[in-house]
């Protein structure tokens, strides 16, 4: 086994089975972000927007309590996974970490983990996904989204992008 | 989800039908060096496969590397580098082979030979070894001249040549409506399975086309279908022209990408070099042992490369190998895919018994979870339940007869 491992495996081939892990790219980190206190508490910011993206293609959307938000991937994420044949959720009052997974999603050809955007408990999955994949591809950003969480410290939403930033990203690719 | 962004040795390449894959559409991705169609936009993955197993699909696989060689010493050459009865082959027969490490008989390389003529072969091997197998066989060959004399072999790489590999059922019905001229050899119904012909198409304005072309009745998706070597000597357009014409009717032929070929030649259990084997694996290692030729097991007579390993494994498997290739079908869930590892299924302390080389929910079965890999011989008969490990949580899969989807090369009326 491990004589096959360590095979050398020609790069460009890699790309028929490729991994594309969520986590893989840089997340904006929180020792840059302004000091949230007391003064200025997310939920009662007249100006917050509830439905924030990371960099890896995640999005959450804040509910009007201000404490549970709903997960999922973005549009340019299905489209870019193509076909989804499976989803995987997670369990039901499982703790997650910010940037840590929350689920995966797998096409025929790729593999990728659904990182949470922020830390919290999932209180609630999207089970319709269990039978039905394919649903992420029609309503990545509504509908079909992965998991519900209560949000640990809402205040760790400041830290994601907005929708034209995470547009931004999308530019050069 | 993030879109990869590859180490980029270098700048790619580009195959005879770049431009043609950006006017289709074509989402392009680095393969093997080149820049290469991994889907286009008028089909899904899914789509594209399912399209290759009811209709046709035209790959190009240009990127592929083309050889020539000839000379008296031509097959002696080959038979040393691979393990093959090519001497057994008739003119323009061709078959699958390995080229050979000296010494451990490793895999440098999986191929298909042609012979062509007595002393003129035809063979391609895979653009992801080119480096490998070029340093390879210029020092075989350039020894073989040493003992031999300079004019004793010929090689070419066939640089200017394009390839098409056209599958599916309705691949030998479209190419027949373009084949020029009306003679027998025109007749596509009596080139089976690991033949060739050269044959010329009758391009839209009736001429045919300036060069005939290399049409080989073989493929990497268990269809039936031709693999079409195009030159272009003169005629640098040849290639596009030739595929132009292939995609006449939209309601027959598509284009498509390294997504679908992958999926297709998986579900024919194909090996994908660099994956499922590599030098670490000797034909019989790989489960390939029929590669080595019937007449060519004598441990008195072989010679080729790495005979004294690959024979006592062909002879006694169960004592010389401690790992088979074997197929594997995983159940209902997250799809088991390279690097996964294999545990027995009985043991709690969850020790690794194989590894997942290839491995994907399989289009034509309906999403079930297919996987190539190799396991700790003993538990590699089929039937034997495994575990297979995905994200930390064990799958249950079983050892199952490959192909998966059956394969259907046109071997003609018995």
């Amino acid at each position: 086994m491990s004589a096959i491992a360590r095979s050398v495996r020609p790069f460009a081939s890699r790309v028929l089975s490729q991994k594309l892990p969520l986590a893989a790219a840089c997340r904006v980190s929180p020792a840059t972000a302004f000091p949230r206190g007391s003064v200025r508490n997310f939920s009662q910011s007249p100006f917050m927007e509830l439905k924030k993206y990371t960099e890896s293609h995640e999005w959450i959307e804040l509910a009007a309590d201000g404490k549970t938000a709903k997960v999922g991937i973005t549009e340019y994420a299905a489209h870019s996974l193509g076909d989804v044949v499976f989803v995987e959720l997670p369990e039901v009052d499982a703790e997650v970490s910010a940037g840590e997974p929350v689920g995966a999603v797998e096409s025929v050809k790729s593999a990728s983990d659904v990182n949470s955007p922020v830390s919290g408990k999932v209180i609630n999955v999207n089970s319709i996904l269990e039978d039905k994949a394919k649903f992420i591809n029609e309503s990545p950003e509504g509908d079909a989204w992965i998991a519900e969480i209560e949000v640990k410290d809402a205040s760790e939403l400041d830290n994601l992008l907005d929708a034209k930033a995470y547009k931004e990203t999308l530019g050069d690719e | 989800m993030s879109a990869v962004r590859p180490l980029r040795r270098g700048p790619l390449r580009q195959t005879q039908l770049y431009d043609l894959h950006l006017a289709r559409g074509a989402k392009m991705v680095p393969f093997a060096g080149f820049d290469m169609p991994l889907q286009y936009s008028d089909l899904s993955h899914v789509e594209s496969h399912k399209w290759t197993r009811e209709k046709a699909s035209l790959f190009d696989v240009s990127h592929m590397v083309q050889h020539e060689l000839s000379g008296p010493g031509a097959i002696e050459l080959l038979m040393k580098v691979t393990p093959s009865s090519l001497d057994k082959l008739g003119h323009n027969q061709s078959t699958l082979s390995c080229l050979l490490e000296e010494g451990t008989g490793g895999i440098i390389d999986d191929t298909v030979i042609t012979r062509r003529t007595d002393e003129t072969f035809y063979f391609v091997t895979n653009a992801g070894r080119r480096d490998e197998d070029l340093a390879f066989l210029e020092a075989e060959i350039s020894a073989y001249k040493q003992a031999h004399g300079a004019d004793s072999i010929k090689w070419t790489i066939l640089e200017d040549r394009a390839l098409v590999a056209l599958q599916g059922p309705l691949a030998a019905e479209v190419l027949q409506s373009y084949v020029h001229g009306s003679g027998p050899e025109t007749d596509l119904s009596t080139l089976y399975f690991g033949n060739c012909r050269e044959l010329y198409l009758t391009l839209p304005d009736g001429s045919r086309t300036p060069h005939p072309l290399l049409i080989s009745r073989t493929g990497y998706t268990g269809e039936d279908g031709f693999e079409i070597s195009i030159p272009t000597a003169g005629s640098p357009s040849l290639p596009a022209q030739v595929t132009e014409l292939l995609l006449t009717n939209a309601d027959q032929v598509r284009l498509a990408g390294l997504a679908a070929r992958d999926s297709l030649r998986l579900e024919a259990g194909m090996c994908l070099y660099g994956h499922d084997i590599s030098t670490a694996q000797t034909p019989p290692g790989a489960s390939l042992g029929w590669v080595v030729g019937k007449d060519r097991r004598d441990p008195a007579t072989a010679n080729f490369n790495g005979a004294s390993a690959i024979l006592p494994q062909l002879a006694s498997p169960a004592k010389t190998l401690s790992q088979r290739r074997v197929g594997f079908t995983v159940e209902k869930g997250s799809p088991a895919r390279e690097g996964a590892v294999i545990v027995d299924i009985n043991d709690e302390s969850r020790t690794p018994v194989g590894i997942i080389t290839s491995g994907l929910p399989s289009p034509t079965l309906g999403g079930t979870n297919i996987a190539m890999g190799y396991v700790k011989q003993g538990l590699h008969k089929k039937g034997t339940e495994v575990g297979i490990l995905v994200r930390n949580k064990l799958r249950k899969a079983t050892v199952t007869s490959m192909p998966w989807v059956e394969s259907k090369f046109y071997r003609g009326k018995a």
